[in-house]
C-alpha cells in the first residue's frame, strides 16, 4: 500500500494505492482521475512539463509545455532537448514546436505568442 | 472627460472576466492596464494548473489569460494598455495617465476593482541580516525567469511555502538551480498539496516546517541564510541555528491586496480586506472590488467566476438598478475562520445560490463547518480535510438564505 | 594638481565641495564607493536638529545652531526636501520635567531661536497619537527633517556644475607628502593636490592618520532604524525624542520627508565599520521603546528596516574636529562628524571653503552657480503641472513605480545626473521604496539601466560592486 497526493486537480487527494496482479486497489480519491493517477504513479509516473526556451528574433523567451506528461525520469532529458531547439519568431500560441520530445512520443507546444 | 457604463482598473484575469461580464450586460466598458497587454500576473505564470473548473482542461497561465484575452478582442470592451489609475473619487471619476495619452479623466457609472495584489517584501516581516542582492519575491523571481529570461541565483533559499514558492522551487530546478530548500514558518505548507508533491517531492526539494529564516549573511551579494526552528509561538528556538550557504533567497511570505485605491475612494475594509456583499459590491455605492484585491486565491477559475458577479452587478448599477432597501446580514467568521467573501449579504429574499468562500486558521481534519443564526445552527457541513492554503467554499441555497434571522455565522466544530 | 582633493562624498565632502566650487579652486572629490551617499549619510535620522542638545561652546553646538540656520536657504537653492516640522522632546515622568528645562537653558545657551516647553495638555493636543506617558515636552521650533542623501546628491550636482571633478570606487589607500602639496593613491592611481579635505567618515581616522603624528580613533557606532510605510507619517507631524534618563535612551518616532514614519536608532558601539546588518536585538529593542511615547502603534506597517553606522571618536576628542590639522599644513579635517554632522554639513563646508580658500589665496567666482534643480517628481506635481511636463516628454506619462509614482522620465534623468545601480535610482526618485520595496519595479529599473548603460542585465548592480542582481541568462 502506497499513499499518494494525486496531482490531476487542486484537490490534491491523499491516496492509498496498491497494485496487485494488475489489479488496482486505490481508497481516498474523490472521482475517477484519482484512480487513473494511481496506476500512472504505481507503474509509470509522468510529469507534464513546462519550461521556457529562447527564440531567434524574439524579445521574450517562449513559454512552452508538454501536450502531455512524459517519463517523470526523463523531466530534466525533456527540458534539456526542449532548451536546444532552435526556434525562430514570429510563433503563435499553440504551434507545435517539437513533435515526439526524447522519443516520448509527446509534442511540444507554445504556450504564448512571441 | 470620458464617459463609460463601467472602469475596470486592472487587466489581469479578474479584470478581463469583469470587463467582459459588464459588457454582456450591455454596459459600456473601459479597461484600464497598466502593463503593455493584458493577463496579468498570468503571463509569467508558465506552469500547468490552470482552468479545470471553466475550460475542463489543465492550462497554463498564458493560455488561460489567452482565451480572455481573445473573447476581449471580440467584444465591444474597449483597452487602454500602458495606463496607470492614480486615483478614484467617490464620485466614481476615474485620473489614469499613459504615455500616448497624458492624463485621463473617465466618468464612469461604475468601477471594478481588480487590481491584484503585491508580495510581502523582507522588511515587512523583518528578517535581520545583512541587505545584499539575492532577497528577492518568489514573484519578481518568476518576472525575471520566465519574462526577461534571466537568472537571479544559482543556490537558493525559499522562504515561504505559499503556491508561488513552490513554483519557483521547480522553475528554478529545471534552470539548472539547485534549491536547498524551503523554509516555513507555520507547521503545515499554505501550498496546494500537489505542489508539495509535483514542486518538491518529485525533485528531492526538502521542505522544513516550523523553521524560519533568522539572518541574512553576505555583504554585496547573499552567501548564506540561518535557518531555525521555531516553538508553538512561532520565535526561534535558541541552538537550533543552522547556517545554508546560497546567493538567493526567494520570499513567498504572503500576498496582500492591493486595497489603497478602493479604500481611498470610500470602500470600508473588513479587517485587512474591503467589506464585499454577495454582488461584490463594496461599501460604497457603485464601487465594485474582485479578484486578489479582495482576498488571494489559490485558484484563478473562482477569481474568474467571482469576477463575472462582480461585473455583471456593476453594468446593472451603471444602468440604474439599485439594491432594494433591504436587510443586511453581517457574516461573522467564527472560531477557525479567517475571514469569508462576502462578509455581508443584501437584499430583501433570495432566489439564487451564494457562494461562500473562506479560510480556516488551522489544519483541521474531520470537521464541521456550522452555519449559525441567531444562535441557533442551521446547517452543518462535514469536511474531511481543511487547511488554511487551500480556500473553502460553502453554496448557501435560497431556502437557507431565506431563513436567516439578522446575521450569519461560520464557525469550525472538531 | 588640484587646488582641494576631498576625500570622502558623504554629506559632509559634497557639502564642503559644493562651497569650495564659490572659489577659483580645481576641486576633485575621491569617494571610495560608486556613488554619493555612500556610508553614515544613507543611513541616519534625517533630522535638522534644533541644537539644544550639544555641549554650550562645543564645534557641536556651534555647526549645529548655523548649520540648522542655513538648512532654509540651501534647501531653496538645491531644491532638496527640508521641512521645519519641529522637535518634541517628551518625558515619560514629571520627575524629568527639571531635565526638560536643563534642555531648554542648555538650548538657551547655545542660541537656539523658537522653543517652548509643553505640558501634558499642550503636548497632547499637538500630537494627539502620543501615548498617555507623555508629561511634557521641550517644543523645539526650528527642529526640521530632511532627506540626507537627496540633499548630498544635490550638493554634488550642484558641485559639478561648478565645475568640482568627481571619482567613484576611487578608495584612499596611501597619501604621500611632496612638492607644493600631496601625492594621493586612491583606486590605483596617484592624483596630485594643494590641500586636502579629509571627510572620510568613518574612515576619517586613518586618512588623518596617514598623514599627522596626533592620531584620532573612531569607533563605528551602530544604529538600527525601522521604517514604516509612504501614508504612516500622518501619524506623527513632529518628530519625537525621548528626554535621556538614567534609565537609557529612547528613540525617535519621526515621519520623513516624504511621508514615511520611522522609528529608532538604537545606539551601540560595533568593532566593524563595514557591518550595517540589522538585529533581532535591535528592532525588538526599537518597538518596545517606541512604544513607551506610542502605544498600540500599527505592527503591520513597516516596510523595511536599516542600520548606519555613526563615526564616533573615541581618541582625539569628543568633539568635531574641523579645520587645518596642526601638524600637516594643507591637510584640513572634518573628522568624528556624527550627530549632529548632517545638520552642521552647511556650517562645516562653509567654514572649512574659507579656510582652504584662504590657504589657496583664492578669490570667489563671479559666475557662481547656486541653484540646483531638483528631478521633477510626478509624485508632487498638480495636475496641471502634470499634464504640462507629459506634454513636454511623453515619458513623464509612463509610470514605472506604482506604489510612489515614479515615471519613466524621472528615472532617465536621474540616470543622466549619474545613477548607475537600482538604489542609485532609487535614491534620486524613490523608485522602489514604496509597499512593495521594488517587487514590481524592480525588474524594469534593472532593464532600462541596462538599455540605457548599454550593458548587460547581468551587469546590472543593486548597490555596491559585487551586488549584481542577475547571475546569468536562462539556458
Amino acid at each position: 500500500m502506497q499513499e499518494l497526493i494525486c496531482i490531476r486537480c487542486p484537490m490534491g487527494c491523499k491516496l492509498q494505492a496498491e497494485l496487485i496482479d494488475d489489479t488496482l486497489f486505490v481508497t481516498g480519491n474523490t472521482c475517477r482521475r484519482g484512480e487513473e493517477y494511481a496506476r500512472e504513479e504505481l507503474t509509470c509516473p509522468r510529469r507534464i512539463v513546462t519550461c521556457s526556451v529562447k527564440v531567434q528574433g524574439a524579445s521574450e523567451p517562449l513559454s512552452v509545455k508538454t501536450e502531455s506528461g512524459v517519463p517523470k525520469d526523463m523531466v530534466f532529458e525533456c527540458v534539456a532537448a526542449i532548451k536546444a531547439l532552435c526556434l525562430h519568431a514570429p510563433i503563435a500560441i499553440g504551434t507545435i514546436v517539437a513533435e515526439n520530445i526524447c522519443g516520448t512520443g509527446v509534442c511540444v507546444k507554445a504556450t504564448k505568442s512571441v | 472627460m470620458l464617459h463609460y457604463d463601467v472602469a475596470v482598473i486592472g487587466g489581469g484575469p479578474s479584470g478581463m472576466a469583469a470587463a467582459l461580464a459588464a459588457s454582456k450586460e450591455g454596459a459600456s466598458v473601459l479597461l484600464l492596464e497598466t502593463e503593455p497587454r493584458l493577463g496579468g500576473i498570468l503571463n509569467q505564470c508558465i506552469h500547468n494548473g490552470f482552468g479545470l473548473h471553466i475550460f475542463k482542461e489543465e492550462l497554463t497561465g498564458p493560455e488561460y489569460a489567452h482565451r480572455f484575452i481573445r473573447q476581449i478582442q471580440d467584444s465591444p470592451v474597449e483597452v487602454l494598455l500602458n495606463t496607470l489609475v492614480l486615483d478614484v473619487s467617490p464620485g466614481r471619476q476615474v485620473l489614469a495617465v499613459s504615455k500616448e495619452r497624458g492624463l485621463l479623466e473617465i466618468q464612469a457609472g461604475a468601477v471594478v476593482f481588480s487590481t491584484g495584489c503585491r508580495e510581502r517584501p523582507r522588511g515587512a516581516i523583518g528578517i535581520p541580516g545583512t541587505r545584499p542582492a539575492g532577497v528577492i519575491t518568489a514573484g519578481a523571481a518568476q518576472k525575471y525567469v520566465n519574462i526577461d529570461g534571466y537568472l537571479p541565483g544559482r543556490e537558493c533559499v525559499i522562504l515561504g511555502s505559499g503556491d508561488i514558492g513552490l513554483i519557483m522551487a521547480r522553475r528554478m530546478t529545471l534552470e539548472g538551480a539547485k534549491v536547498k530548500a524551503v523554509v516555513e514558518l507555520m507547521p503545515y505548507s499554505s501550498g496546494l498539496a500537489r505542489n508539495i508533491k509535483q514542486c518538491l517531492d518529485d525533485f528531492g526539494i526538502p521542505l522544513l516546517l516550523s523553521h524560519t529564516v533568522v539572518e541574512i549573511h553576505g555583504k554585496n551579494r547573499v552567501d548564506a541564510v540561518t535557518i531555525a526552528k521555531v516553538d508553538d509561538n512561532l520565535s526561534p528556538i535558541p541552538g537550533t541555528e543552522e547556517i545554508i550557504p546560497c546567493d538567493t533567497l526567494l520570499l513567498s511570505v504572503g500576498l496582500i491586496p492591493t486595497v489603497e485605491l478602493a479604500t481611498k475612494a470610500g470602500a470600508e475594509l473588513a479587517g485587512s480586506q474591503v467589506r464585499v456583499d454577495q454582488h461584490f459590491s463594496t461599501s460604497h455605492p457603485g464601487l465594485f472590488i474582485c479578484g486578489n484585491t479582495l482576498h488571494v486565491h489559490d485558484l484563478v477559475d473562482y477569481v474568474t467566476e467571482e469576477s463575472t458577479v462582480a461585473g455583471q452587478f456593476a453594468a446593472a448599477y451603471a444602468k440604474g438598478a439599485r439594491p432594494a432597501d433591504g436587510r443586511e446580514i453581517p457574516i461573522q467568521p467564527g472560531e477557525g475562520i479567517t475571514y469569508t467573501v462576502p462578509q455581508r449579504l443584501t437584499g430583501e429574499s433570495f432566489r439564487e445560490n451564494i457562494t461562500l468562500r473562506f479560510r480556516t486558521r488551522r489544519v483541521y481534519k474531520q470537521a464541521r463547518l456550522v452555519l449559525s443564526s441567531g444562535g441557533k445552527t442551521i446547517a452543518s457541513f462535514k469536511r474531511p480535510v481543511m487547511a488554511p492554503g487551500e480556500m473553502q467554499t460553502l453554496v448557501l441555497k435560497p431556502e437557507l438564505l431565506n431563513s436567516l434571522g439578522e446575521s450569519l455565522s461560520l464557525h469550525v466544530e472538531e | 594638481m588640484v587646488d582641494v582633493a576631498i576625500i570622502g562624498l558623504g554629506i559632509t565632502g559634497a557639502a564642503c565641495a559644493r562651497e569650495l566650487s564659490r572659489y577659483h579652486l580645481r576641486v576633485l572629490g575621491l569617494e571610495a564607493q560608486n556613488d554619493f551617499a555612500a556610508g553614515a549619510t544613507r543611513a541616519n535620522s534625517g533630522i535638522v536638529h534644533a541644537g539644544y542638545d550639544a555641549k554650550p561652546g562645543t564645534n557641536k553646538a556651534k555647526y549645529n545652531v548655523r548649520g540648522n540656520a542655513l538648512y532654509p536657504l540651501w534647501a531653496r537653492e538645491l531644491e532638496f526636501p527640508f521641512i521645519q516640522n519641529g522637535s518634541l522632546i517628551v518625558c515619560h515622568d514629571d520627575g524629568d520635567l527639571p531635565g526638560l528645562q536643563a534642555l531648554y537653558d542648555r538650548g538657551v545657551q547655545n542660541g537656539v531661536p523658537d522653543m517652548e516647553l509643553l505640558d501634558e495638555n499642550a503636548l497632547h493636543s499637538l500630537e494627539p497619537n502620543l501615548s498617555p506617558a507623555c508629561r511634557g515636552a521641550l517644543y523645539a521650533k526650528t527642529g526640521g527633517i530632511t532627506c540626507p542623501y537627496e540633499f548630498c546628491i544635490a550638493c554634488g550636482e550642484n558641485a559639478r556644475e561648478n565645475g568640482a571633478e568627481f571619482i567613484f570606487n576611487a578608495p584612499v589607500t596611501q597619501i604621500r607628502r611632496e612638492d607644493g602639496g600631496f601625492a594621493i593613491t586612491a583606486g590605483e592611481k596617484i592624483y596630485h593636490a594643494r590641500t586636502i579635505l579629509n571627510a572620510a567618515g568613518l574612515y576619517s581616522d586613518a586618512i588623518h592618520n596617514l598623514l599627522s603624528r596626533v592620531p584620532y580613533r573612531i569607533q563605528p557606532r551602530r544604529g538600527e532604524y525601522q521604517l514604516m510605510d509612504n501614508a504612516a507619517g500622518a501619524f506623527f507631524t513632529r518628530t519625537i525624542f525621548t528626554l535621556p534618563t538614567p534609565m537609557g535612551k529612547g528613540v525617535l518616532i519621526s515621519p520623513t520627508v516624504d511621508g514615511n514614519l520611522y522609528l529608532g536608532p538604537t545606539s551601540l558601539d560595533s568593532t566593524d565599520k563595514e557591518d550595517t546588518s540589522t538585529t533581532a536585538e535591535g528592532r525588538a529593542f526599537i518597538l518596545k521603546k517606541a512604544a513607551e511615547s506610542w502605544d498600540n502603534f500599527p505592527k503591520n506597517r513597516f516596510i523595511t528596516g536599516f542600520t548606519g553606522l555613526r563615526a564616533h571618536l573615541i581618541e582625539g576628542g569628543d568633539d568635531f574636529i574641523v579645520g587645518s590639522a596642526p601638524d600637516v599644513p594643507g591637510l584640513f579635517d572634518a573628522v568624528g562628524i556624527e550627530s549632529p554632522g548632517l545638520t552642521s554639513a552647511p556650517a562645516i563646508a562653509e567654514d572649512l571653503s574659507r579656510q582652504i580658500a584662504a590657504y589657496c589665496g583664492a578669490k570667489k567666482k563671479d559666475n557662481f552657480q547656486p541653484h540646483r534643480p531638483a528631478i521633477r517628481s510626478f509624485r508632487t506635481m498638480t495636475n496641471e503641472q502634470r499634464r504640462q511636463a507629459i506634454a513636454e516628454n511623453p515619458l513623464y506619462g509612463h509610470i514605472i513605480c506604482r506604489c510612489e509614482q515614479v515615471s519613466e522620465a524621472e528615472v532617465l534623468e536621474a540616470i543622466r545626473r549619474g545613477a548607475r545601480t537600482v538604489d542609485g535610482v532609487k535614491r534620486r526618485t524613490r523608485a522602489g521604496m514604496g509597499k512593495c520595496q521594488g517587487g514590481f519595479c524592480g525588474p524594469v529599473i534593472l532593464e532600462i539601466l541596462a538599455r540605457e548603460l548599454g550593458c548587460d542585465p547581468t551587469e546590472i548592480l543593486k548597490d555596491a560592486p559585487g551586488s549584481n542582481i542577475l547571475v546569468g541568462p536562462i539556458r
